[in-house]
């Protein structure tokens, strides 16, 4: 029923090479809405007193452009990699459920779709405005949500969409632990997982533990919104306060689900450009996993100006600054890696330096905060916005660019080119700093975050000008990157099956692989397979032709078809149509019902 | 192990399906401990009645909780019945089982109809909204049992459920006996210690 060209083998594609090439496409294109959203923002705080855009479209462009940035570019992103690579990492032949995983992305592309929708759904809802988004700040506090202070269908779209996406993430949450888990090749320990696929391991535990969270939490809204609940009403006897106790134990978990994979794949690339085993793996990895163990134990730092009281600052400070340790552990292990070794300067390991970089910046800034008498002068200031930024810019998207140079080879068959690949690397890490950096002074002068405007007599208009100039070069680096992915389609040098001297499975096998991936599953010796080490010679490559025919599993259309009934669902309390919600339970049932009795061999 | 999980060399040596379903347990206790520690963080919280005391029926309750408990032994026997192949008790017991689940459901809208009419509603206090929010997300996965055993029934009345989809049944019984132990907990915390 499905080909293996056009579209149709697109929408119905199980393979996890596809399915990780669509969450790439579809996470940058959300990336690039995104970074417009900041481009506005940026534009319209460029002067003191700025006109760019009104008060309410500048709520909705830095709710929609945190929420966009966290949900729809960042973990998508590293979802791409998760999907393409880890199955090679491991030496299996696809993921545990490969159907299951195409619901994960068709899940995650409608809840991306749904959320932005609300740029032009206005008319819909007789708004007299075009833009109805969400704009109550990407982490929506109580009881600025209730229906009595956003009356709008803004608030909707948010919660409406993260409960959508959230079932993409647990979705794939669990088809990623089990594949791990249970999919690797022979020989293939846990202690001999590469570095990469255990941070995805822990990322997917992080995120089935604390996705039920921000569930309930968003259904706690959803029911004080359309039903009339008072779970964040204080008028009642309720505390606004359990939604932020509720998002930031989502929250901080969330933090690093978005930084883990991207020390991942700096724990990948390091090694491979410098010749050189990671220094102290299995420190490295119990690292990781500490780090997603204290993630859990942390997240009141963000709530020390709602006065918990001493006890429970104090303890989240001292929680805070522990979790520091892990993390430095990590940031030493990659610098011993890179010490004496072999370096070469490929674009990849320039993204991996800066991170590491950037990312003691943002962690030290970090620090700072986890002191509640420093914290309180830098809550909801603009120190705030350059701390995170240099933990997910500096950090996560530095950590995704190296993995995109790292692996773009093997997962298109073609090189991308250096020469712009380092243009783009320059362009990007002198415009992050330019644009992030002064706003750690601009915070620490008084200037709030998630204002429109400034008075001139703030004293902060040439930094925030200067913030904006770096905001701008960004976006021209980020156009490079886009004009280097384009002429590699056709331009780019032709990718050997391992162009960097990789240690991983994934380099031993041609650049794209083939559906099967492995001719045959490798029976794999040492923790580095591909290298010579003390004991072990380099693992022999599979043979270029399977020498048995290979199963590849088929596509299917009923993982799209379940995905479609969340949207139409949501649409029911969304546009008070009851039979929306009827129609969306029976469009997924049938969909699920279709895909359970569906012949379908793995 | 069942001849399909046989089919699969994996790596723990534990059938995909059933570890992906262990994680998705884990995962669900997640969900029902947030809703549980509100119920408990909202406790005597609301500012108008009823409040539990005033409406909670112990004794209905502890009938639709035994009712619950019967069907988790329903369920066991169902499925031994499926392991050796005995296609007829399996019929009965998979049937008895979504029966009892379906009893309980009967159980919960009678009390949250008898509820409504002595004026316990979601709006009327915070008792009310974590009240319904937490046994009503309990009573959606028991209706999600009910459909995945009836589902499950038909296939045995179709005579294609023998020894090899042992492990399907066994998947559907580990989520119905989740299901029931979160039940013990909310009967436990919001009826019997109030």
């Amino acid at each position: 029923m499905t080909g293996s060209r056009g579209l149709r083998s697109w929408l119905t594609t199980t393979d996890h090479k596809r399915i990780g090439l669509l969450y790439f496409y579809t996470a940058f294109a959300f990336f690039l809405v995104g970074g417009l959203e900041a481009l506005l923002i940026r534009a319209q705080l460029a002067r003191p007193n700025g006109t760019v855009v009104g008060a309410e479209t500048y709520n909705q462009l830095f709710t929609m452009h945190g929420t966009t940035m966290v949900f729809l570019a960042l973990m998508p992103l590293s979802a791409a990699f998760f999907n393409y690579i880890v199955p090679l990492q491991i030496g299996a032949r696809d993921v545990a459920f490969p159907r299951l995983n195409a619901f994960s992305y068709w899940v995650f592309l409608l809840g991306g779709l749904f959320l932005n929708a609300s740029w032009i759904a206005g008319p819909v809802f007789r708004a007299g405005v075009l833009n109805v988004a969400p704009d109550a700040g990407w982490f929506g506090y109580a009881n600025l949500t209730e229906r009595q202070y956003s009356p709008g269908p803004n608030v909707d779209f948010w919660m409406l969409g993260l409960q959508i996406l959230g079932v993409s993430s647990l979705a794939a949450g669990f088809n990623f632990i089990v594949t791990i888990l249970n999919l690797r090749a022979p020989g293939m320990k846990m202690m001999r997982l590469p570095t990469f696929t255990w941070m995805t391991l822990v990322t997917q535990f992080l995120v089935i533990t604390a996705f039920p969270v921000i569930t309930v939490a968003l259904v706690f809204l959803m029911f004080d919104r359309f039903f009339g609940a008072h779970f964040y009403v204080p008028q009642a006897g309720a505390t606004p306060l359990l939604w932020q106790h509720l998002f930031w134990l989502f929250g901080h978990p969330e933090v690093y689900i978005l930084i883990l994979p991207a020390m991942g794949i700096v724990s990948e690339v390091l090694p491979t450009f410098s010749r050189k085993p990671l220094f102290g793996y299995t420190v490295v990895v119990y690292s990781g996993v500490l780090i997603g163990f204290m993630g859990w134990g942390v997240w009141s730092h963000h709530m020390f100006s709602v006065g918990l009281g001493p006890i429970a600052d104090s303890v989240f400070s001292a929680t805070t600054m522990l979790i520091a340790v892990p993390t430095g552990v990590k940031i030493f292990n990659w610098i011993a890696t890179l010490w004496g070794g072999t370096i070469r300067g490929t674009t990849a390991l320039h993204f991996a330096v800066g991170f590491i970089a950037m990312f003691i910046i943002g962690g030290l800034s970090g620090v700072t905060h986890a002191s509640p008498p420093a914290d309180l002068q830098q809550t909801d200031t603009y120190y705030v916005v350059a701390h995170i930024h240099y933990v997910l810019f500096g950090g996560t998207i530095f950590g995704l660019f190296a993995g995109i140079y790292y692996w773009w080879p093997k997962m298109t068959g073609r090189l991308l080119s250096e020469a712009l690949g380092k243009l783009h690397f320059w362009l990007t890490f002198i415009g992050m700093n330019l644009a992030f950096f002064p706003m750690h002074l601009i915070g620490l002068l008084g200037m709030p975050r998630r204002i429109y405007t400034y008075a001139p007599d703030l004293g902060v208009s040439s930094l925030n000008l200067v913030s904006t100039i770096g905001a701008l070069l960004i976006g021209v680096a980020t156009l490079v990157f886009v004009v280097n992915l384009w002429r590699t389609r056709s331009h780019g040098a032709p990718a050997p099956n391992d162009p960097w001297g990789g240690a991983t499975l994934e380099w031993a096998i041609p650049s794209p692989p083939p559906p099967y991936n492995f001719s045959v599953i490798p029976t794999v010796a040492s923790r580095l397979p591909r290298w010579k080490t003390e004991h072990h010679d380099p693992m022999p490559d599979p043979p270029a032709a399977p020498p048995a025919p290979v199963h590849v599993p088929g596509g299917s259309w009923w993982p799209p078809v379940a995905a479609l009934g969340l949207p139409v669902l949501a649409l029911a309390p969304l546009t008070h149509h009851l039979w929306l919600a009827f129609l969306g339970v029976a469009i997924m049932l049938y969909g699920i019902y279709r895909w359970a009795f569906e012949p379908f061999e793995i | 192990m069942t001849h399909a999980a046989a089919a699969h060399h994996t790596s723990m040596g534990l059938d995909s399906r059933k570890m992906a379903f262990w994680a998705f347990i884990g995962s669900e206790c997640l969900l029902f401990g947030s809703l549980i520690s509100t119920y408990l963080i909202y406790k005597g919280k609301s500012v108008v009645g009823p409040y539990p005391h005033d409406i909670l029926n112990i004794p209905f309750t502890s009938v639709s909780t035994f009712d619950l408990l019967m069907s988790s032994l329903m369920m066991v026997l169902a499925l031994a019945a499926v392991q050796r192949g005995d296609l007829k008790w399996a019929k009965i017991w998979l049937f008895a089982t979504a029966f009892l689940g379906i009893l309980f459901l009967g159980g919960q809208v009678y009390e949250f109809t008898s509820f409504v009419r002595e004026g316990l509603t979601l709006q009327t206090n915070l008792f009310g909204c974590t009240f319904f929010v937490l046994t009503g997300t309990h009573g959606a996965h028991v209706t999600v049992g009910v459909l995945w055993l009836l589902t499950l029934w038909v296939r045995a009345l179709q005579g294609k459920l023998g020894p090899a989809q042992a492990l399907t049944v066994e998947i559907s019984g580990l989520y119905w006996h989740f299901v029931d132990v979160v039940w013990i907990v909310i009967f436990t915390l919001v009826y019997l210690i109030q």
